[in-house]
């Protein structure tokens, strides 16, 4: 029997009813001509009788996905942005690029011109998918409103299962006018995608063999273990063999910060001591982790020492940088309990606090200076210090990209999971602002608080309409040195002082943040530091400090490009 | 050590696959010497036919990355030894040339190679068989100067070995999707 008229539906109106059947709450999008039916539909959605969302209008598409970024990975849930075709959707791809490096789950849903256009270089017409596809978990494209439901239910389906990552859909105009009758779908099993491999035994057992007879275990902690929700699978494992830990950048929530078995962050800017001891463990258990070039430095020479462990639910990440000796290709919420069960209970104290005098010297040298100066104009690493007390590590931490980053996410505290948004593989400057606003959406009880640079402040400036509009709670603490800061830093150390374009003229902030009707201040005076800090937290809604940081402060301790983590310096030209 | 590898894909019958397999190659700068895409026996299923000079380290990784697509169902490598393999080519050659030199004729026999058709202009001829056997062919005759046009296919194979290594996965997913 065919359905009458009345039973049919548009597609647009399928996307909204396939959109909720996903629990989607929230939907950062930016309308334009091949997206006007969703638009429409999304009038009805957003208000009265019909609501199923709130739409966030962002300034800028790039803003809309790095928004959805923020939100997924505070609140663990898929992040949605919706753009039009052509350029809308083109400035969607360095948010899609970033969520695919950093295994973030987002769908992004872009207006197409008719599937009778395509082809014809129509206006606003591009191959979204032909671009989509090499940066993205999977692109598709949705070419009539019968398929609506499936394809959406199979985005979600894939950007949060197994190694999350972004979903595209090209949605062209027809399908979204179309009358469908809707039925919904559920996509939970897609036969040539295997999201969650299945534990191997036998390499569990290699594993637990490799670690009972391990003196030096250490222990290198990723983002899998977050996104796979182990933190207690991993506090267990960590603890019957007492294995210090190291977290990447992306995998500092995944370890309180306070326990005693962490050993700090890895990589070009993270601790002293645990870059080193990669360098004289007897084992090396990385858990979900990808052996990032930032976290290993020169390969030839990195960890030879050492047997490899790799815990990680992508196999394409098993001997891609680093050899494993065993691997065991599965959900670490799986893996690791298995591992713990074959573990012996082990006392590496020795081993531990031979970490100590390691950090002691990084104490004095680096760290006491970075955020306890007593003279000369303000540090990074003092702001950011003065903030993490302030939010008694509560609050999530977002950074931009830069020194602005590094020493944010050094300095920061992270006793809770879920509180860190960077962006770590792809180094998105202009990701701070857009995924802060997301962030104060995906965890609206929670402190936001959004370290940048002024270099990076400006790459997604327009946001602050977005913050103004809807007065999304964001801390912004500008640390304004003048300087394209990191890049500088490597010009002074290995490119002769040569600053090449890294000096920039700046705004008056104060009158940009008056435009947007944003509270200001700015910290120049180290006495004014801690209160300045309190009154922004006191401050309901959105606010910018900006602070008047030293202009050619170098982060340090630092691996330079290229070299041995056993290199690290923890000062110019050691 | 650098060998040729032929790397078997197999995906679901959705569009933009190739660009997507044929990508892992570009980003790892391993050049595709061959390619050959047709159905497969499993309805519905997609089969790529790729060779390749890589290390087998390379191998592996290109196998995971081509796998690590979502609509790609099983990417495997082999080496000759693993395989049954044949490639086919069609040469265009003159007839008057032909008529005149023996040596023409004598040439395309000896080399197995089948004469399809003979006009007043010119024969096509076909070959099968390897590489080799297929260029050592086409070199004898354009030493004689009468190839016109030279086809030659990507490389087809069927494996060795005795499972069906395809159908078990499709059936241990079968399985996984009741169960
Ligand atoms: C989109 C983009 N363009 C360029 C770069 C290269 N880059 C990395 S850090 C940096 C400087 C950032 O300057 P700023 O935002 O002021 O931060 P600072 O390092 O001074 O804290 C640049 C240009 C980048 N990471 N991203
Ligand atoms: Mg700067």
């Amino acid at each position: 029997m065919t359905p009458s008229n009345q039973e049919l539906i548009t597609g647009s109106e399928a996307l909204m009813l396939a959109l909720k059947a996903e629990g989607v709450e929230t939907i950062f999008g930016y309308p334009g001509g091949s997206i006007m039916p969703v638009y429409d539909a999304l009038y009805d959605y957003t208000r009265g009788e019909r609501k199923a969302f709130d739409h966030i209008l962002v300034r800028h598409e790039q803003g809309a996905t790095h928004a959805a970024e923020g939100y997924a990975r505070v609140s663990g849930r898929v992040g949605v942005a919706i753009v039009t075709s052509g350029p809308g959707a083109t400035n969607t791809l360095t948010g899609v690029a970033d969520a695919m490096i950093d295994s973030t789950p987002i769908v992004v849903i872009a207006g197409q011109v008719p599937i009778s256009a395509l082809g014809t270089d129509f206006f606003q017409e591009v191959d979204l998918v032909g671009v989509a596809q090499p940066i993205s978990k999977w692109s598709y494209q949705i070419r009539h409103a019968e398929d609506i439901a499936w394809a959406v239910s199979r985005a979600f389906y894939i950007a949060r299962s197994g190694r999350p990552g972004p979903v595209v859909l090209d949605f062209p105009k027809n399908a979204q006018t179309e009358r469908v009758e809707f039925k919904p779908a559920k996509v939970d099993f897609v036969r040539s995608y295997v999201p969650y491999p299945k534990v191997d035994d036998a390499a569990v057992r290699a594993a637990a063999e490799l670690i009972n007879h391990a003196k030096k275990p250490l222990a290198l902690v990723g983002q899998g273990v977050e996104l796979g929700g182990a933190q207690q699978e991993l506090l267990a494992f960590l603890e019957k063999a007492d294995i210090p830990a190291g977290r990447t950048m992306l995998g500092l929530c995944a370890l309180p910060s306070t326990h005693p078995l962490n050993v700090g962050m890895l990589g070009m800017h993270g601790n002293y001591a645990v870059n080193l001891k990669e360098q004289e463990c007897d084992v090396l258990i990385a858990i979900g982790m990808r052996f990032s070039d930032r976290v290993t430095g020169s390969l030839k020479t990195y960890a030879k020492q050492a047997k490899i462990i790799h815990l990680d639910i992508d196999k394409s990440e098993i001997n891609k940088n680093v050899k494993a000796d065993v691997a065991v290709v599965a959900d670490c919420k799986e893996s690791l309990p298995a591992i713990t069960a074959l573990l012996s209970k082990a006392d590496h104290s020795v081993w531990r606090e031979s970490f100590k005098p390691l950090d002691e010297m990084e104490r004095t040298k680096v760290i006491e200076p970075a955020i306890h100066p007593t003279e000369g104009p303000l540090l990074m690493g003092e702001v950011v210090n003065a903030v993490a007390e302030a939010t008694k590590g509560d609050a999530v931490l977002v950074t931009d990209v830069g020194q602005n980053q590094l020493f944010a996410t050094r300095y920061f505290r992270y006793p809770k999971t879920r509180s860190l948004c960077t962006s770590g593989g792809l180094g998105t400057m202009g990701y701070g602002m857009p995924a802060a606003i997301g962030a104060t959406f995906g965890a609206p009880d929670r402190t936001v608080c959004c370290f940048m640079g002024d270099g990076g402040f400006q790459m997604c400036i327009e946001e602050l309409g977005t913050i103004m509009e809807q007065q999304a709670p964001v801390k912004m603490i500008l640390l304004n040195n003048n300087y394209l800061g990191n890049v500088r830093q490597w010009q002074d150390m290995f490119w002769q002082r040569r600053k090449s374009f890294t000096r920039m003229m700046n705004p008056c902030y104060e009158l940009v943040a008056q435009g947007y009707g944003i509270p200001y201040e700015a910290v120049t005076d180290r006495k004014e530091l801690d209160g300045a800090v309190a009154k922004m937290l006191a401050t309901k809604g959105p606010y910018i400090l900006e602070c008047a940081i030293k202009e050619d402060d170098d982060v340090f301790p630092m691996t330079p490009p290229g070299m041995s983590v056993n290199e690290m310096q923890l000062e110019v030209g050691e | 050590m650098e060998k040729l590898y032929t790397i078997l894909v197999f995906s679901e019958n959705i569009a933009g696959i190739l660009n997507q397999v044929t990508a892992v190659f570009t980003r790892r700068q391993v050049n595709i010497e061959s390619l050959n895409v047709s159905a497969s026996s499993t309805p519905g299923v997609h089969k790529y036919t790729i060779t390749c000079y890589c290390t087998e380290e390379m191998a592996k990784m290109l196998k995971a990355q081509i796998e690590k697509r979502i609509d790609v169902l099983q990417a495997r490598y082999y080496t000759d030894e693993e395989i049954f393999l044949q490639e086919t080519s069609l040469l265009k050659i003159s007839a008057p040339a032909m008529l005149e030199n023996s040596e023409v004729c004598r040439i395309v026999r000896h080399h197995g190679a089948r004469i399809v058709e003979v006009n007043p202009t010119y024969a096509a001829v076909e070959k099968t068989g390897t590489t080799e056997d297929i260029l050592s062919l086409y070199n004898a005759l354009n030493k004689l100067g009468v190839v016109r046009q030279f086809a030659r296919s990507g490389r087809i194979c069927i494996t060795r070995g005795t499972r069906e290594q395809l159908d078990d996965y499709l059936a241990e997913r079968e399985k996984e999707r009741h169960g």
